[in-house]
């Protein structure tokens, strides 16, 4: 079970069990991401003043993965201007798909690096990807639902 | 639960006189010696699709070593035998659901495209504005889409019946439903997601009593139970080959000749007609008509063979070993500590849909998978399921005659992994 538990890693499991920055955020914008193939769904909400996440709440439902992936972006993405919280976003899309040595030398995995495991897993990337994309799309402007599909 | 045993109580009888050899049957399986991720594969994703015994194989390559060919054209050796192949293999599908006519016998891709054809080109012609279609909220999207998009083009009207919280349909509600302008009924005889068997013959003599024609979707129906369309009464059956252990991308639709007969052709193409002008085309007689292209004919030979492979080991037989299967599996799987069956229906086939409190089925699929057990995890293509109660996501076991009870252990097992690891 070893690259099981380099997937589900205590960090994981603990995100998954008490989510950080989980629940609704008055007044703020927020964003729907859905993945078609298992029927996970996560709203963020999101304040953005002067270029600048300010505030980063989740919720909704999902498995593990993709509720540790959401808890641990918001920790990561909260405070950061949003260009850097658009880099965080290429690095993740980067470790998930690629693995941690394919073109991140420069930048510091953190937190992130619990997910490094989920790309041997390709049934799950989607799961892992969820928060980032809907993040992503929301930053960009786009319309509200993003898909992992 | 209760009542899932009381009907295995009832069925011990026929078990007792007709066990069936698993062990035998296992090695007809090539594929049940897989071993994924160092285990033994364990297959319990048989709702999905079912898997293929040497006799299916072997029917497929041995129609492209031996008598490869276009059928209905050739008059050599080959054409021939192809067409033998190919026709033998309709009557053999007639056979199969006891159809009166093997006209009234279409080749098709699966249930899908069954669903399809009837929606299009019955619906089509049949069906307009203010009409009702009345389906039922346990369908599969194969069974909701079709008859969305007919409705969204003609402006029908889609009716919906209701379940209960066993998951099984409010027959109540369906004799409400039904009235003047209903024109269709389409429903499915086995839930993939839930496993309820539907009283589809009460259904059927309801329709037809105010006149209505009614589709049955028999793709899960047909792996587990002998399918009489006569006695069913139904205008259309469905079956798709690949749940039946036959070949993927072959199935059938059987229709009643009065319907097929009226009913303008779905594809345009070859084969499908008697003579083609730029003026005029004269379409081809049933079930060439409905037929156009050249034919899955590997894919058909397949599913004779998977026919012969069901039959020989008889119906009766396979029912009562996959009711104890069913049985017990709702006992001991129902039995973990927070674990919640969905669909519990007095009437079910061997489909065991489950969900945990605390750990998301994404995560049960990924654990499970690793201890070597195939089991689906998601919505199975049924959301209104999921809506009706509530989750986001099953975990679904599913059992054909290849499987044991040790396999439900293995499955078990498991299951205590997982919660080991999450609730720690």
């Amino acid at each position: 079970m070893t690259d099981l538990q380099e997937l589900y890693q205590q960090v994981i499991l603990d995100h998954n069990k008490s989510p950080r920055n989980f629940g609704a955020l008055e007044n703020a914008a927020s964003a729907e991401g859905f993945n078609p193939l298992c029927g996970d769904s996560i709203k963020l909400y999101l304040v953005v003043n002067d270029g600048m996440v300010e505030d980063l709440r989740f919720e909704g439902s999902g498995c593990a993965i993709s509720k540790a992936s959401a808890s641990i972006m918001t920790t990561l993405v909260k405070g950061k201007s949003v260009s850097e919280a658009q880099k965080m976003f290429d690095v993740f899309h980067n470790l998930v798909t690629e693995g941690a040595d394919a073109g991140n030398d420069s930048v510091e995995l953190g937190k992130m690096a619990v997910f490094e495991g989920v790309r041997e897993f390709p049934a799950r990337v989607k799961c892992a990807s969820l928060a980032w994309h809907t993040l992503h799309n929301a930053l960009l402007g786009k319309e509200s639902v993003a898909s992992t599909e | 639960m209760s009542q899932i045993e009381t009907l295995g109580a009832e069925q011990t009888h026929s078990q007792r006189e007709s066990r069936l050899d698993v062990e035998k049957i296992r090695k007809e399986f090539p594929i049940l010696r897989q071993r994924p991720h160092g285990k033994p594969l364990v297959y319990l994703d048989n709702a999905a699709t079912t898997q293929k015994p040497q006799s299916v194989i072997d029917a497929v390559a041995s129609y492209y070593s031996e008598a490869n060919s276009n059928i209905h054209r050739g008059v050599h050796y080959l054409s021939e035998k192809a067409t033998n192949i190919y026709e033998s293999a309709r009557k053999r599908a007639q056979r199969f659901v006891n159809a009166p006519d093997s006209r009234e016998i279409i080749f098709v891709r699966g249930t899908t495209e069954a669903i399809n054809l009837v929606c299009s080109s019955y619906g089509g012609t049949h069906i307009g504005e203010g009409d009702e279609v009345i389906i039922s909220h346990m369908e599969h999207h194969s069974n909701i889409v079709p008859w969305q998009m007919l409705c969204q083009r003609t402006g029908a009207i889609l009716r919906v019946i209701p379940i209960n919280e066993e998951g099984e349909l409010r027959m109540d509600e369906f004799a409400k439903l039904l009235g003047p302008r209903t024109k269709f009924v389409s429903v499915v005889h086995v839930s993939n997601s839930l496993g309820t068997i539907n009283p589809v013959k009460q259904i059927v003599e309801m329709a037809h009593a105010q006149g209505v024609p009614v589709l049955v979707d028999g793709a899960q129906s047909t792996p587990h139970m002998k399918i009489d369309v006569q006695d069913l009464g139904c205008d259309f059956y469905t079956c798709s080959g690949h749940k039946v252990f036959g070949p993927t991308g072959i199935g059938f639709l059987y229709g009643k000749s009065e319907h097929l007969d009226v009913m303008p052709p779905y594809h345009g193409g070859g084969d499908m007609i008697k003579y083609v002008s730029f003026d005029k085309t004269v379409y081809n007689e049933l079930p060439y008509k409905f037929e156009a292209g050249t034919p899955n004919i590997s894919g058909v030979a397949g599913l004779a063979a998977a026919f012969d492979f069901i039959d020989d080991i008889g119906h009766a037989a396979i029912e009562a070993h996959e009711l104890e299967l069913l049985r017990y599996g709702a006992e001991k799987i129902g039995a973990i500590d927070g674990l919640r069956l969905i669909g519990t229906a007095q009437h079910k086939a061997s489909v065991i849909s489950f969900v945990m409190d605390d750990i998301h089925s994404h995560d049960i699929g990924t654990f499970v998978d690793h201890e070597g057990v195939a089991i689906r995890v998601g919505h199975h293509c049924t959301q209104p399921v999921m809506q009706h109660f509530g989750v986001p996501a099953t975990s679904r076991a599913s059992f054909a005659f290849y499987n044991t009870r040790s396999e439900i252990d293995t499955l078990i097992n498991a299951l205590h992994k997982v919660i080991d690891i999450f609730r720690g």
